[in-house]
């Protein structure tokens, strides 16, 4: 008996093929397609098939165009070793090929992953809720923004973002605002942290959130939180931060300076430099549990009298509640919070508080370097680093950064004279070729 | 002929049964004294797992047996198209000159945007759409960017105050109203008709000069066509509305009908479903958007274009600006874009038809009334007399994956059912088998199912009156 052609994935044989049409009474296949004539599309996408070594050969070829370059960028998307646990474990198939975890006592293995994720952040965070997973953090941030419209519903439709926010992640909060009728409006900053003292002539009792991040997109470490969480409370806006679970393994705990929501991308674990594909973080307190967007995983027992798990508190979920549901997030990123509780278990307490230690030495150690180069000054901001930093340059840093990717390596250009560099283990290696580049160019 | 089936369980002797927690096995607790930060800016301590790889690789090995998959058996989730996922596009995915990051210049990353802008080509093509955004991280992130495309295209025509409703079917996946509902939309209820479809009269009364859109599935979650499908198109387009095509369901449309030609201004593709990228245990997806050549301007930034092989970014003119922080997920539209590539048209148009020739089999074979029909790529069977979420339970134990319960809320026990291209004949007989097998169990026995998986019924309700959502609050 042999197989249709085709599809290569599907297994008919043209013998059952027949039974089966045989079986519902139908002439042939094209008789099972209840489409009017006038709809009917007979004509060809023209696209050829091609085998599995051509696709390969092919994807391969065209990646190929992409210039082999060491990158110094950051700016949100961080790159960091990924174990090699994590992709063995993570692709079978049984966590890669599933659906969301409808039928609980089919789907223990990662519903128990998933609770152990959302802990994991409840720990780096201090608060008590983390949801399993949202987009990115540029979504993570507009669900906290219809979060905070929903717990102050009576009055107020101002949201307060500091100018220095990626510009991405301020259009998405922004699409996410609108719809609830919100306004997105900035509040200025000081050597790349919040002037705390705009801020507090900004804030009113119109602002239902108040936003910050911590490292900042400059890369600088924010001193302020608590002031800035004081002013949120007093005038009860949400007081929501933006960070990542690196950071979160030595920075303040966010609960410990009044946050009330933590979003952020945290792929940083688990995830290598993908084209920006993230996860988004979403951590929050008690208080606003039956307002939380996305999916919760919460413990329970089975009809045995044992531990067991399941997706809970459903209710606020768009299958039941629809149009009044808290989010319309459906497919999240549940396999990436997979490979971040496996990347954050792999390293434990110690290996990533070593791993954030680097982050705070490395970006510092680099702007020394390049600051002895004449023709630029590093780091341009006078704060504690994390990760990356802001450099001057005599020169156009257009031109820099040009010159650089001659020599092989990519980083940020923030305007005609700023530039910004981030070093983590992935690129530490090349950190004296880099330096070498820069004395070539910048001079 | 059934399946026989048990899933694996771990039960720790030590841990009234469980596989343990991470946090059960071993915590270690490290001071941040010798982080170089001043202790305002620090934490004083983290507590975490403390585990060796030996000892991790064995727990998530234990928990990915705990857990069930595509490869495990049938998995006929309505409306989720959980068809097979081939293996060569992960490793495609995984080619290292395309983890790049997403603020490489245009220049240094010709490949990644070359197939990009392939991918926008190929889902045109597929859907009969003149342009395409690959941003919108899933199929709800594709529902919000339409209705962010509908509210910018009314707004440049004035009509911004004017349109405030979405009108949507009551079998509509309520994913539809929530991201109506996010876009700042009234939602407008359509009731089905009769034999499940989209009834004129009602549509004409839900229509109006306040319709923003109408968002619909074609085939419908029911598997249903709706024929007057030309009719819908311009009683909508006469009250200036636009049309929205929810993709979920083209799985049973590929190379028979587009949405483009049915009248349709935006769409979604739901590329993990389609174009069979791995659900990943509920994501990552992607749910590129496909739009008429009027709502091009609209688009979110950026687009990628061509000219004499070098491609290039650009921001369309009127853009809404943008639905996820980069451009969306990458490792997933690259498996897509290398399953497209392994169909080709023949494929896809075969795909299609065995989705097709599966479900109608299925539910020819079945005991229970599956009112209306034909069927497209799936059915809505009734359970009649019994639970749907008890058969869903008793299904477990045959080993096979059940459907889709209790929606639509119209059909009484509803049993969504969607067996995809992938099941063999032999496979949809088991299946079949087991679904009649349970057709005729006693409702003592559905109740006490499930049986044979990893854990026994689980008490949902309880879990939600007392939620406990870490490990730190079962410590509690």
């Amino acid at each position: 008996m042999s197989r249709t052609e085709g599809s290569p994935f599907a297994p008919h044989t043209a013998e059952e093929v027949d039974e089966m049409l045989s079986a519902i009474g139908a002439e042939d296949e094209e008789a099972l397609f209840d489409i009017p004539e006038a709809v009917r599309f007979d004509g060809e996408f023209g696209i050829e098939a091609r085998n599995e070594r051509e696709i390969r050969d092919e994807v391969e070829r065209v990646l190929g165009r992409n210039d082999d370059l060491t990158e110094f960028l950051g700016r949100g998307h961080y790159d960091h070793y990924v174990p090699s646990l994590v992709d063995h474990v993570a692709d079978r198939q049984e966590f890669l090929t599933s659906y969301t975890q409808y039928q609980p006592e089919l789907t223990q293995g990662f519903l128990q992953a998933l609770f152990e994720y959302q802990s994991m952040l409840v720990e780096l965070t201090g608060l008590d809720v983390a949801n399993c997973s949202m987009h990115d953090a540029a979504t993570a941030l507009g669900e906290a923004a219809t979060l905070a419209k929903r717990v102050r519903e009576t009055s107020g439709d101002r949201i307060l973002v500091p100018d220095l926010i990626r510009e991405g992640r301020r259009s998405v909060l922004e699409n996410y605002a609108d719809g609830a009728g919100l306004a997105v409006e900035t509040y200025p900053t000081d050597d790349a942290n919040a002037d705390v003292e705009a801020l507090s002539d900004a804030v009113d009792e119109d602002v239902v959130m108040v936003y910050a991040e911590n490292p900042t997109v400059r890369g600088t470490i924010e001193e302020r939180l608590g002031e800035i969480g004081g002013l949120a409370d007093e005038n009860d806006a949400m007081f929501v931060l933006g960070t990542d679970p690196v950071a979160l393994s030595v920075l303040s705990r966010p609960a410990d300076v009044g946050v009330d929501v933590v979003v952020g991308d945290a792929a940083t674990l688990g995830l290598p430099t993908s084209y920006g594909m993230g996860l988004g973080l979403f951590a929050t307190r008690e208080a606003f549990l039956r307002q939380v967007p996305g999916r919760l995983v919460g413990a329970g027992e089975d009809g045995a009298g044992k531990r067991a798990y399941t997706l809970t508190l459903q209710t606020r979920e768009q299958h039941i509640r629809r149009e009044r549901a808290t989010s319309n997030i459906c497919t999240n990123q549940a396999w990436v919070a997979l490979r971040t509780a496996m990347h954050a278990a792999s390293l434990g307490a110690s290996g990533l508080v070593d791993l954030a230690t680097d982050c705070l030495e490395r970006p510092t150690d680099l702007a020394e370097r390049l600051d002895a180069i004449d023709g630029v000054e590093a780091p341009v901001h006078d704060r504690h680093h994390f990760r990356e930093f802001v450099a001057r340059t005599d020169r156009s840093a257009h031109e820099i950064r040009a010159g650089l990717e001659v020599r092989g390596f990519s980083i940020h250009v923030i305007d005609d004279d700023h530039v910004q560099l981030c070093v983590t283990e992935t690129n530490a290696g090349a950190v004296d070729d880099l330096v070498a580049a820069v004395e070539e160019v910048a001079a | 002929m059934t399946l026989h089936y048990d899933q694996a369980r771990w039960e720790d002797p030590d841990s009234e049964g469980y596989e343990p927690l991470l946090s059960e096995k071993n915590l270690e607790t490290v001071s941040t004294d010798d982080v170089p930060l001043p202790d305002d800016l620090k934490r004083d301590s983290l507590t975490l797992p403390d585990l060796t790889e030996p000892e991790l690789a064995r727990h998530y090995t234990r928990l990915s047996q705990m857990n069930y998959g595509v490869e495990s058996g049938p998995y006929p989730l309505g409306s989720c198209t959980m068809k097979y996922n081939p293996k060569f596009t992960e490793d495609v995915a995984a080619l290292p000159s395309g983890l790049v990051h997403p603020d490489r210049s245009e220049a240094s990353t010709q490949g990644t945007l070359e197939l990009l802008y392939d991918l926008q080509d190929y889902l045109a093509r597929i859907g009969g759409m003149d342009a395409v955004t690959l941003q919108p991280p899933s199929g709800a992130a594709g529902e919000f960017t339409g209705i962010l495309l509908a509210s910018a295209y009314h707004g440049a025509n004035g009509e911004a105050d004017q349109r405030t409703e979405v009108v949507i079917p009551d079998s509509a996946h309520g994913t539809n109203f929530a991201s109506a509902a996010l876009g700042g939309y009234d939602v407008v209820e359509l009731p089905s008709g009769d034999d499940g479809r989209v009834e004129i009269e009602a549509l004409d009364a839900a229509l109006s000069e306040q319709t923003a859109a109408l968002m619909l599935t074609n085939p419908n979650t029911l598997g249903l066509f709706e024929r007057e499908i030309e009719e819908i198109a311009a009683m909508v387009h006469d009250v200036g509305g636009l049309l929205y095509y929810d993709g979920a369901n083209l799985n049973a449309l590929l190379g028979r009908a587009r949405p483009g030609d049915m009248g349709f201004d935006i769409m979604h593709y739901n590329v993990h479903k389609t174009f069979a990228t791995p659900h990943g245990g509920g994501g990552p997806g992607a749910g590129p958007v496909g739009v008429v050549s009027d709502l091009e301007p609209y688009l979110p930034t950026p687009q990628v274009r061509e000219s004499d092989g070098e491609y290039e970014f650009f921001e369309p003119e009127e853009s809404v600006g943008k639905v996820h922080g980069y451009t969306g997920n990458w490792l997933v539209l690259i498996k897509a874009y290398a399953y497209i590539a392994r169909l080709g048209d023949e494929g896809l148009g075969d795909a299609s038809a065995k989705a097709v020739l599966n479900a109608n089999y299925l539910a020819s074979r079945l005991e229970y009334e599956i009112p209306n029909g034909p069927f497209h790529h799936e059915f809505v069977a009734s359970a009649g007399e019994q639970d749907a979420a008890d058969v869903a339970k008793r299904m477990l134990d045959y080993g096979v994956h059940p459907p889709t319960t209790k929606w639509p809320e119209f059909v009484p026990e509803a049993l969504m059912t969607e067996p995809t291209e992938v099941e063999s004949k032999r496979s949809l007989d088991q299946l079949a088998a087991a679904f009649n097998a349970v057709a005729g169990e006693d409702e003592e026995t559905l109740a006490s199912a499930p049986n044979r998986t990893s854990a026994r019924r689980i008490d949902q309700t309880s879990a939600a009156r007392n939620p406990r959502l870490s490990w730190q609050a079962i410590d509690e």
